[in-house]
């Protein structure tokens, strides 16, 4: 197979570019989200809270200033393909690099500190960014950004539950950790499940599932169904936007499930605050 | 909703006349401060150091500003997870802290505390950092330079909205 070449500048520049969207401009199917949540919310500080949020997102766009200070982690979903060859220089580092001169032009808060324990210094550019990695056949490259805040990843929960678990303890399971992230996780929210795999496989499913269309719905009727369940029993505990009181608390659940060992059943819920930043290039 | 316009800094008499739920426009001095900046201040009381900020006199906002572009009075403005704070800031109300902005629920020792000192908990919205920076007239760096956006950093602020969350 005749390889692709691939300029690492040009990457770069890419990336870069795709930085300075997620940081400014929200996804027109999340405002439209808030819209309708703004049409059924019957509380005033709960419409007074999405009111807020829709006015934020056209200040974000026209005025360049990020819709949230905590411009998180930059975390990267790359699918490359086996006949992809990059000149110039190394993927990862041309991630790094995009991601430092990123943070430089889009005046982007630094939340990187350099050693969990032993030396919480920043380290200045927001690197290094969280990168995956997968080998996947042909010659695409399918680079998924998000900029990923603190509060919802801190009250993001893994479940390592029993196989004899059913449908009902994974909701409530679910619900229970909106309901102890309340306000610290910023709802109204969205929220990644990753359901079956291991111990690290989990998470991951439920990070990868932050990055669909928020229209999308899993292909499988069943759990398409336990999504649309999980998203109107959560909406009904009352937690609202910003935890002040509300009907809506979640805008839209995804699940992505994946085969288990026989004696497992991992769950993972990944909360992603209403500062949805998520995005999908294609090179 | 009710609301109420204030002036920085705030008295225990003006706490007492505020009621949880109700909207405060805040205008005056905000001090930033968050987990690091938390923690040198209880690191200084411990060795009987004096702050950079009289407690008594401050407002505390848990907030890590993004970086101010050119030509702009500030970046991006919002709070952080307030509970992260809530050990150092059961140690702040004992040195005379009165008032403090985040997000989030607070434990129910410092909810106690909170109240015991007639001190009041305000929250304002997360994720509508360039709505907020709208309400901020100037932002400098006060203190600790060195901890970067974990920095305290001054803003001037006029009818910055929060809610009362504790009081």
């Amino acid at each position: 197979m005749t390889p692709r070449v691939i300029n690492a500048e040009y990457i770069k520049t890419k990336i870069i570019e795709a930085i300075g969207v997620l940081s400014f401009r929200s996804d027109p199917k999340l405002l439209n989200c808030m819209r309708a949540a703004r049409q059924s919310e019957t509380s005033e500080i709960a419409r007074d809270i999405l009111d807020a949020i829709l006015d934020n997102a056209a200040i974000a766009a026209n005025e360049q200033i990020p819709g949230c200070q905590d411009t998180g982690t930059l975390v990267f979903f790359v699918d490359i393909g086996s006949s992809v060859l990059i000149e110039g220089h190394g993927l990862t580092a041309i991630i790094h690099e995009a991601v430092a001169e990123a943070s430089r032009k889009f005046y982007l808060r630094r939340s990187i500190v350099r050693d969990p324990l032993l030396d919480r210094t920043n380290t200045g550019d927001n690197t290094p960014a969280v990168i995956h990695l997968s080998l996947v056949d042909g010659d695409g490259l399918v680079i998924h950004i998000a900029q990923k805040g603190g509060g919802a990843e801190n009250m993001s929960r893994l479940f390592m539950l029993n196989p004899s678990s059913g449908r009902e303890e994974i909701i409530s399971n679910v619900i229970r950790t909106v309901t102890e992230a309340g306000a610290k996780a910023c709802p109204p929210l969205i929220l990644g499940i990753g359901l079956g795999a291991n111990f690290e496989t989990a998470p991951l499913l439920a990070k990868r599932a932050l990055f669909q269309d928020l229209e999308a719905r899993n292909p499988v009727a069943y759990y398409a169904e336990l999504e649309d369940e999980i998203k109107s029993r959560i909406n009904s505990s009352g937690i609202g936007p910003m935890g002040m009181g509300g009907n809506c608390t979640v805008l839209a659940v995804h699940l992505l499930q994946a085969a288990c060992h026989m004696a497992s059943l991992p769950l993972a819920v990944n909360l992603q605050c209403h500062a949805f930043r998520h995005l999908g290039i294609r090179i | 909703m009710n609301t109420v316009k204030l002036e920085l800094p705030i008295n225990k008499e003006q706490i007492r006349n505020l009621k949880v739920g109700d909207k405060v426009l805040l205008s005056g001095v905000l001090i930033t401060a968050r987990d690091q900046a938390h923690r040198r201040m209880v690191e200084m009381l411990e060795r009987g150091e004096e702050l950079p900020i009289v407690p008594r006199e401050t407002c505390i906002f848990y907030c890590g500003p993004s970086p101010t572009p050119p030509a702009k009075v500030c970046g991006a403005i919002g709070p952080t997870t307030s509970s992260r704070m809530d050990g150092a800031t059961l140690i702040l109300l004992e040195h005379g802290l009165l008032a403090m902005i985040g997000k989030g629920e607070r434990g129910s020792e410092l909810v106690e505390r909170i109240r015991a000192k007639g001190a009041v908990y305000f929250t304002c919205l997360g994720g509508v950092a360039a709505l907020l920076s709208k309400y901020v007239v100037s932002c400098e760096t006060y203190a600790w330079e060195d901890l970067g956006a974990e920095a305290m950093y001054k803003l001037v602020v006029k009818d910055f909205p929060v809610y009362v969350s504790i009081v």
